[in-house]
């Protein structure tokens, strides 16, 4: 697409941030999930998964998967600077999401996680690898992090304990709203990435090519008795 | 003794989250289930004594009188109600006094129901609550929790014995091998030795709760109910009941010092072995005699422990059998084939009723394909109430 005059004034300007290296983990009941850097080719499997749960209230569901639409949209129709998202896969079917962005080399910006594939821990291998990609591959100094859930306030808040700098508001306000930021700072990281985050790198081509094509779930427990193809 | 108790009905919900629902309504949906298990729920004016098990509503759900409850929910009412709490031993202590009704001669028909909804509130709340029933002084207000005190345990047994944490993985496996085909379960997925145990990740996969307890080697936090109908056998009543009765063969319980460490040893869980030796002696059967077993799980070390004082291994060497996969639903003797309170889960009052529901399904032949144990005669389960110092031993039989 020809981009015009006005067109380049709409869109932020474009930073190379520094990829994401691949990796495979082997959850509990022994299927292996591929984490990779989300490629533009996959935003219509990347759509197509959330939009389901725009409906589900149920621990907020439908609030996170409203956001993460809008953001992955507006990162495919460039109206987002630096985000980046991260896509779990087992055999190719999306398992989670994570949106994620990079706002200057001190600073990131944690947006949302997202679970589609409940009971095995998905979203909080996943948080843990858009950490690691903030801190390890960005260099980012600190990762800004709210949550609009119990379960997401339970997972990050408290499992990594995280710096509350609610009372530093408006000075230190997470883009997402007014809820009290809370911080990842590289010290809290080296405490816990040992028991949070875990892969295995460089993952085998040919398990690397099972995450190539991302396909969407035909169900999901969030959505009992619906199927996409039903 | 008294007259010969059978059990004629069962009924079970799905485990999980139910959070969403009045514990009452969670109670009475296996209740009404039972009924319809055994011939439809025009048997309700048949009860003569309703037994609600559950732990501790007032403190999860704000409700409490649930027994009164659950009468008037059923449309039961005058049928006399009561609560029974017993910790976490609060169902099988239901089934206990349901007996006691019957034996005596009080009651000819007996509904016992039993459950919690723990997911009301938080993981970190619920693992407070159940930690009330420690004592109050010398452990609750020290900080002391179930998990840390089974970790505590766990450690103890590994330096005296030789467990690994490898062993509590392999108990972790096969209980949710399991869970995974048994409907009623809350987590239904099977797990791997090598993601839990072995691989690169299980570190991470499988967290440290409190060490060295993992993750899979604790009971989640879990919603649900089971119920069971009773009748005496040799009552014109229990022709009206359209399932054959599975007869309650043997029934034992004991308690032991509620301070843990007022024992000699904390590694002999001596009210276990009490309850199961009073069961067998009135069952008149011996552990051999046993053909799988139900064992209270809520941390994988009971699993073994329980096993030993039921006089199934001996002392020390019950993680050898697991090993030796001697409890996989097709070994010597299965163990937890429901998934146990590991992977079917743990509402804590409702557990002990839910095991009762097991043993009926197995010992009928009802269970899943591939979790059903091969003819079985005699079904054991051991429910535990605090930190196995109230405990229910029951035996069923087919006769």
């Amino acid at each position: 697409m020809a981009i015009d005059e006005l067109e380049k004034k709409l869109r932020p300007p474009e930073v190379q941030l520094a990829p994401y290296p691949s990796k495979v983990i082997t959850l509990a009941s022994g299927e292996t999930m591929v984490v990779r850097e989300c490629r533009r080719e996959d935003t219509p499997a990347l759509l197509g998964t959330v939009y389901p749960l725009l409906g589900v209230a149920k621990d907020y569901y439908d609030v996170v998967a409203a956001r993460m639409y809008n953001e992955i949209l507006a990162w495919y129709r460039y109206r987002i600077a630096n985000m980046f998202t991260l896509v779990g896969s087992i055999n190719g079917e999306i398992a989670g999401i994570v949106t994620s962005r990079h706002v200057d080399s001190h600073l990131g910006m944690s947006l949302h996680t997202l679970t589609i594939k409940r009971g095995l821990r998905v979203g909080a291998q996943l948080f843990a690898a858009k950490m690691e990609h903030h801190l390890e591959y960005l260099k980012e100094d600190e990762v800004w992090i709210v949550a609009e859930s119990p379960i997401g306030f339970k997972r990050w808040m408290i499992e990594y304990e995280l710096e509350d700098r609610g009372s530093q508001y408006p000075a230190v306000r997470h883009e997402l709203g007014g809820v009290p930021t809370f911080v990842l700072t590289r010290k809290l990281w080296d405490a816990v990435r040992a028991v949070k985050n875990t892969g295995t790198r460089p993952v085998a081509p040919e398990v690397l090519k099972t995450a190539d094509k991302l396909t969407m779930p035909n169900e999901y427990v969030q959505l009992p008795g619906w199927k996409r193809n039903g | 003794m008294g007259a010969r108790v059978g059990i004629v009905g069962i009924g079970h919900c799905r485990f999980g989250n139910s959070s969403d629902y009045d514990l009452v309504d969670v109670i009475a949906y296996s209740a009404n289930a039972a009924f319809r298990d055994a011939g439809g729920l025009a048997l309700r004016k048949e009860v003569d004594q309703v037994f609600v098990g559950n732990m501790a509503s007032g403190l999860f759900n704000r409700e409490t009188a649930v027994a009164s409850a659950l009468v008037s929910r059923m449309n039961m009412e005058p049928c006399p109600a009561e609560l029974i709490e017993n910790g976490p031993a609060s169902g099988a202590s239901a089934v206990k006094m349901g007996y006691m009704a019957i034996a005596s001669g009080m009651a000819d028909v007996v509904l016992v129901a039993a459950g919690e909804v723990m997911r009301a509130v938080t993981g970190w709340e619920a693992t407070d609550i159940v930690a009330t029933m420690a004592h109050k002084e010398a452990e609750y207000n020290m900080g002391l929790t179930l998990p840390g005190f089974a970790g505590m345990v766990t450690r103890l047994y590994m330096e005296k014995y030789g467990l690994t944490e490898r062993d509590l993985a392999l108990v972790a496996v096969k209980d949710h091998d399991n869970g995974a085909k048994n409907i009623y379960s809350h987590v239904q997925l099977p797990v791997t030795i090598d993601a839990i145990a072995d691989g690169p990740s299980a570190n991470v996969v499988n967290n440290y709760v409190a060490e060295p307890l993992r993750m899979y080697s604790t009971c989640p936090v879990t919603d649900g109910s089971a119920a069971i109908i009773m009748v005496n056998m040799d009552s014109p009543k229990a022709k009206l009941f359209k399932k054959k009765p599975v007869r309650v063969a043997g029934i034992g319980s004991a308690t032991d010092t509620h301070v843990v460490h007022n024992r000699a040893d904390p590694l002999v869980l001596g009210a276990v072995k009490l309850s199961a030796d009073q069961a067998y002696k009135m069952a008149g059967i011996g552990p051999k005699d046993i053909s799988f077993a139900e064992l209270h799980d809520a941390f994988v070390i009971f699993e073994l422990m329980n096993s030993e004082e039921c006089g199934f291994f001996e002392r020390g060497k019950s993680f050898l059998a697991v090993r030796n996969h001697e409890t996989d639903i097709n070994g010597r003797l299965p163990i937890n084939p429901s998934g146990g309170l590991k992977a079917k889960g743990h509402p804590v009052g409702g557990t002990g009723v839910s095991q009762i529901f097991e043993l009926v399904r197995q010992l009928r032949g009802e269970a899943e394909e591939g979790r059903q144990v091969k003819d079985p005669k005699y079904g054991m389960a051991v429910n535990f109430g605090g930190f196995g110092n109230n405990v229910i031993t029951t035996i069923l039989a087919k006769d």
